[in-house]
């Protein structure tokens, strides 16, 4: 049997491998993906959680964050699809000023 | 056995999670992301969470997958340009970019020995009332109504903000 600690570990695997997404992708696309992979780390640690407790409410909270996850991805992905009428680029670094 | 089929789906969702990052085409990157969510949701059975393991197919690689899938076609940017290197700009640039991957690695190496000092705590053996739809819902229903409320505001007010922001003359 897995303990708790494998799907900790797991997770913290997970959750670092979205970090690293963030820092070193140029490309907004990738960049929620790379939020939506850290998302994910942490409802795995929620429902472990909530099994080793012996509670129902980690499960509650990994519905709430997929719902948040979804409002996220829709509005960025509306943001992203603007950015890029404006600049034809997808490069984080090439939106530096606030209004054009 | 457990730990095994564990393991398997360990490694297919840590190699799936970094091609994501590695890969420069984001078609695969979402396609990659789709296969590490079911693996995951895989894992949910495993924690005796049937319904999360569902809630994960469908919204996750059914729902905000295909919305991704969408916009990556819709922008039709299949590769990330090389970066340019800018002295005007130095926070822009590989050398930055290469102290953001020690900091990821740091990260992981922090949590996996935080962790371990925890020693291992087994999970019960007897999951009851939790693997049960019924439960989940009445707790949803009862004891987290208003935040179950408010998430349909939420979803409306995303709503009509990307179809605000996603308009022509914004």
């Amino acid at each position: 049997m897995p303990t708790l600690n494998h799907y900790l570990v797991l997770s913290a695997v997970l959750f670092s491998i979205g970090t690293a997404g963030v820092f070193l992708r140029r490309n907004l696309i990738t960049l929620l993906l790379s939020i939506e992979i850290m998302l994910n780390a942490v409802n795995l640690t929620f429902v472990a959680v909530g099994r080793y407790l012996g509670s129902v409410d980690g499960q509650i909270i990994v519905f709430f964050v997929m719902t948040v996850a979804a409002a996220e991805a829709a509005v960025g992905l509306a943001i992203v699809i603007a950015l890029f009428r404006h600049r034809e680029t997808l490069n984080p670094d090439a939106f530096t000023s606030l209004r054009w | 056995m457990d730990l095994i089929v564990f393991y398997i789906l360990a490694t297919v969702m840590v190699l799936a999670s970094l091609l994501v990052v590695g890969q420069r085409n984001p078609m695969y990157s979402v396609l990659l992301l789709i296969l590490s969510f079911m693996a995951l949701s895989a894992l949910y059975v495993q924690l005796d969470a049937p319904f999360m393991a569902v809630t994960q197919i469908i919204i996750y690689a059914g729902a905000i997958m295909v919305l991704f899938l969408f916009v990556v076609m819709l922008l039709n940017v299949p590769r990330e340009e090389p970066a340019a290197p800018d002295p005007t700009r130095p926070f822009i640039g590989a050398g930055v970019r290469r102290l953001g991957l020690v900091l990821s690695l740091a990260l992981v190496v922090e949590l996996v020995w935080a962790l371990r000092r925890l020693g291992s705590a087994p999970l019960g053996a007897e999951a009851g009332e939790l693997s049960s739809v019924r439960a989940i819902g009445r707790v949803l229903f009862t004891e987290h109504a208003f935040a179950f409320e408010v998430t349909s505001v939420l979803i409306l007010v995303a709503m009509v903000g990307a179809v605000v922001l996603a308009r022509k003359e914004a």
